[in-house]
Parts: C-alpha cells; structure tokens; sequence
C-alpha cells in the first residue's frame, strides 16, 4: 500500500500546528478534532494557502481539490462554466463534464446561474467542479457544516458514492463524530495542532484514552454482513467477527456499517436470562480508563471488533470488572451508517 | 454658432485619460487591495494626494517636471524633439496624475471586498495568481471599473487649474472645455459660456445619474 506524506508545521500567533505522519494513499481518512484543533489549517498547508514561506510548488500547480465549507462557486459563471473552470486548467484531466455532473446529478443545473442553487446543490457542484479538474489528493473541509439536516442529506450520500468508486484519495476534516464514522477509513485525531490519536477508522476511535473521542464521541464502529430479514419481526440479523446482531428495519445493502455509541453499552457478568434486550454478546475487556469523576470507559473485544462501554466508577467497583474479565455486552441500540 | 472644438478636445482627453487610468490604475489597486506593509499606507497617501492639493500646486510641480528642463520633459524632449507642457500629450499625464484617485479609490474597493476564497478556490482549481486576477478577479469587480472609468472621464472632463498651468491656452490642442469658458467669461460673452456650461451640466448629471442607476441594479441582482 502506498502512502501520502503528510509533515507541516506553522505556527499562528499563539497556535501551532505540528503534524508529521503518513496517510493511505487511498480511501477517506477523517480528521477529527473540536473546532481550533487546526484541522483546516492542516488541509490549508497541505493545499499551499497557508505556508511558512512561498509555497513551492505553488498552489495551482499542486493539483489538489479543495472542497471549502461554502461551496465558494463563482457568481460571475453558470454552473457548467463553474464546472469547466479546473478542467479547462489541467491539460490532462480525463472525465467529462456531464460524466461527472450526472455522478453528482447536477446534470439539470448545467444552464443555471449559481444563484438559483440550493445549498445542497451548490456544495454538489462545487465537489463536480473538484472533480472534473481530476485531482491526485481530495481536500475536504467540513463541506456540510454549513448545511442543514435536510442539504445535508442531499450530499451525504454522493459522498458515500465517492467513497465506493473514485480511486483518489480524500482528507476530510470535520468535528462531526457521526459523518467520520460514517465516510473515513482511516483516522488522524487533532488536538491543539498535534496528532493524539491516528490508524484505522476502528481502532482509533474505539480510543479510550483519548479525551478528544470521550464525552459524547466516545463509541466504535463495527462493519457487518447482512444474514437475513426476519419478516414477522421487521429486524435484520447481521454478522460480524464478534456474533450476530439484530437491527430493526429492512436494510437494502449486504455490508453495512453499524455505529454503536458508548452509553447504548452495558456490561453485566452473567447472561441476562430475560431481557428485552435483543444483542447480548461475550466480550473481554481490554482496557480501562476513567471519563469523569463518576464515570469509566471500557475497550472491549469482540473477536477482531472492538466495542466500547461507558459505565459509572460505582458499577465497575460493585462489579469488580477489571482488564482480562470476560463480560456479556448488552447492546440497547446501533445506528446504521452505510 | 457654438465652437465645437474644445468640447470635442475635453472629451478626448478624458477618455484617453480613463484608459490609460484603468489599465494603469487596475494592477496599482490590486496590489493596495492585497498588501498590508508600511509601503501600502505610504502608496496610498501618495495616490490620494491630488484630492486634496490646489490643482495649481499639482500644475505647478508638473510643469517643472514635464518642461524642457525637467526630468520627465527634457526626456521627451530627446525623444520627440517637442515640448511636453502647452501639448496634448503633456495634458495627458498631467490628468493622469490628477484623476488618479477616483480611477483607484473604486477599483481598490471592488478588489477589497472581494472575497478570498473565491480567489483560493480559483488557484486550487488550477488557476496562476495572474488567471486567478483575470478570469474571477476583475469579472467580479465590474462595478468597480465602472465606477472608476465614469468618475476618471467624468473628473477629467471638469478639470480647470492643472490644464491651465501645465497646458495653457491653445485652440485644438489644449484649450479644453472648461478653459474656453473661463476664456469666455473673461471676453464678457456670456452667451457663449452658457452655451458650453449647460452642455457640461447635463452631460454631468446624464453620466452620474447612468453610472448610479447601473450600481443600483447590480446591487439588486
């Protein structure tokens, strides 16, 4: 697998951002990070608009698309010029115009002024226009943040498509916990401009001794086969290293990817005979760390998945449950992801 | 019968100016609307300085610099082996430096106010600063230039004491419209001079109202 050097420093008035380390060359990697964690200022190094001198090479010759928070179309250019404008200035780029806007389905809104966009059509332009100037390295800057529920939606699945066919690698910052867990494959964790946390989506969420991914971030993401539907029931039975799991709902595709939060976990020593409770699954515990004053997160491993619980000190204490101890892990809820 | 030809005169030189002016004047803008050292501030004053000087100060310094003995007019001299001062070309620069202000002052603000992320989103699109000044900058601050072409013309146009000192009084060459009012009045004909000034004010009111009623409309888009 190849990777992509990632090594910027600069310093910001009081701030400074420190970064050396290395990416997958392919898939999303998410930076997370509370907002002045310098997330944007890692992609604006990296794209060249904030360097410590003269930027070589320069920004235009860098070939990386950048995706702001505001869709930053220009008002002077219909959506199809808009488009045009990256391709016209990479000699090589290779997709077509209206290849890439039917991707995005902005197909309709060629002829259109950029006025008459909606935001979550604007941002779907903006990530065509990305697209068309063919990047080699994708730059992601929070682009739904500025979008509410309903926009949101109407981009975040041309994301998930993004993700499942284009070969070039992504960036995508955001501090929206549940869009990383969602889009990233890989993870670097940001705080006060260093790395505190970095690997695989799995493994570095599931970080307990992150403060950054405690509080209400804390959680893990499991990736599962679809078995079958029960149909009486209307419940989905998935699969992954760990057991089953059952989860309301029909659910179209055969992978998914379930997200189990901290505080939808809870442990207890036997098997409850009687529960509604549907998931209660083995797990050993890995790891311990304390949250707060009244509350512990536990690592927990399930085959090669890992869970995470959040229980208060009293339980952990009442219960005795210390690293080694095999537990039953009652799961209340999953979202489903993708 | 009206004499035509300082009229005429007037409005060549202010739309030569105006060109000049904005060509000139759109890069000088930019880089006040970009930069933030101690040089900018000092520019700036330097540029904005003919608003406040009497013309006849300004005519006074430029017919030094642009006469025979000058620096800039003994240059011309050589060159052309004709005087700069009391010639078209000499009232050319002299309304350059004199309208200079009003051509900068509104493109340096369309520049200003110009977001920057359309220019970053520009350059990461591919785009070199000088594409980037091009193809996103300029078209976005159209009003700008309009603003700053009418106000150039319609400044240089009404120009009186820098003409007089640096230009002076010659028919087809420098007596320029508001020179053969003065001339008029003095000569007693006011009939004359009512006839020339009445073409001014409604030529004033005509551009200023049309370049306002232009800004309003774009304002609404």
């Amino acid at each position: 697998m190849s990777y992509i050097d990632l090594k910027h420093a600069i310093q910001k008035g009081d701030f400074r951002l420190e970064i050396d380390t290395e990416i997958p060359a392919i898939g999303i990697t998410g930076v997370f990070g509370e907002s002045g964690s310098g997330k944007t200022t890692l992609l604006r190094c990296i794209a060249g608009l904030d360097a410590p001198d003269k930027p070589v090479p320069a920004v235009h010759e860098r070939r990386i698309g950048y995706v702001f928070q505001e869709p930053q179309l220009f008002p002077h250019l219909d959506v199809r010029k808009n488009i045009e404008f990256g391709m016209r200035r990479n000699p090589d780029a290779k997709d077509t115009v209206a290849e890439v806007a039917k991707r995005l389905e902005v197909d309709k809104l060629l002829d259109r002024s950029t006025r008459d966009l909606s935001g979550g059509e604007a941002q779907r332009v903006s990530i065509a226009r990305v697209l068309c100037q063919s990047p080699r390295l994708i730059l992601m800057d929070e682009p739904l943040s500025a979008l509410d529920e309903r926009r949101r939606n109407e981009v975040l699945p041309f994301l998930d498509r993004l993700h499942a066919e284009t070969a070039v690698p992504i960036i995508y910052v955001s501090h929206n916990i549940d869009e990383i867990c969602r889009l990233s494959d890989h993870l670097l964790v940001l705080d006060n401009g260093r790395i505190v946390a970095e690997g695989s989506l799995r493994d570095t969420l599931t970080r307990i001794d992150v403060p950054a991914l405690a509080g209400r971030n804390a959680g893990a993401v499991i990736d599962v086969m679809q078995v079958r539907h029960d149909s009486e029931y209307d419940l989905t039975l998935f699969e992954f290293s760990g057991g089953e799991l059952w989860v309301p709902g029909r659910h179209d595709s055969s992978t998914q990817r379930l997200r189990v939060s901290a505080n939808d976990v809870s442990l207890s020593r036997s098997r409850a005979e009687s529960s509604t409770i549907l998931n209660i699954l083995p797990a050993v515990i890995t790891e311990t760390a304390a949250e707060s004053a009244s509350t512990v997160l536990l690592r927990l491993s399930l085959g090669e998945d890992v869970l995470v619980a959040r229980i208060t000190r009293r339980s952990l204490q009442a219960l005795e449950l210390k690293v080694g101890d095999t537990v039953y892990a009652q799961i209340k809820s999953v979202t489903v992801r993708r | 019968m009206m004499d035509l030809a300082p009229l005429w005169l007037s409005a060549k030189l202010a739309l030569v100016t105006t060109l000049i002016l904005v060509v000139l004047g759109a890069p000088l803008s930019w880089w006040l609307s970009q930069n933030r050292s101690r040089w900018q501030a000092v520019v700036q004053a330097v540029v904005a300085m003919p608003i406040v000087l009497p013309p006849t100060v300004l005519g006074f310094y430029l017919l030094i610099v642009l006469g025979p003995q000058g620096a800039i007019g003994s240059w011309w001299v050589q060159l052309s082996g004709e005087s700069l001062t009391f010639s078209f070309a000499g009232l050319v620069i002299a309304s350059c430096v004199y309208s200079l202000p009003f051509a900068v002052q509104p493109m340096q603000n369309a520049f200003e106010s110009l977001s920057r992320s359309h220019l970053e989103a520009a350059w990461t699109l591919g785009a070199s600063k000088l594409d980037a000044f091009f193809s996103v900058a300029v078209p976005l601050s159209v009003r700008g230039f309009i603003s700053a072409a009418v106000l150039c013309f319609a400044h240089t146009l009404g120009e009186f004491g820098v003409v007089l000192m640096v230009g002076g009084n010659i028919p087809g060459e420098t007596r320029v419209v508001s020179i053969a009012i003065f001339d008029q009045v003095e000569t007693l004909n006011y009939a004359a001079a009512h006839r020339l000034s009445l073409v001014l004010i409604v030529f004033a009111f005509i551009t200023l109202f049309a370049m306002f009623l232009i800004n309003r409309r774009w304002q609404s888009r």
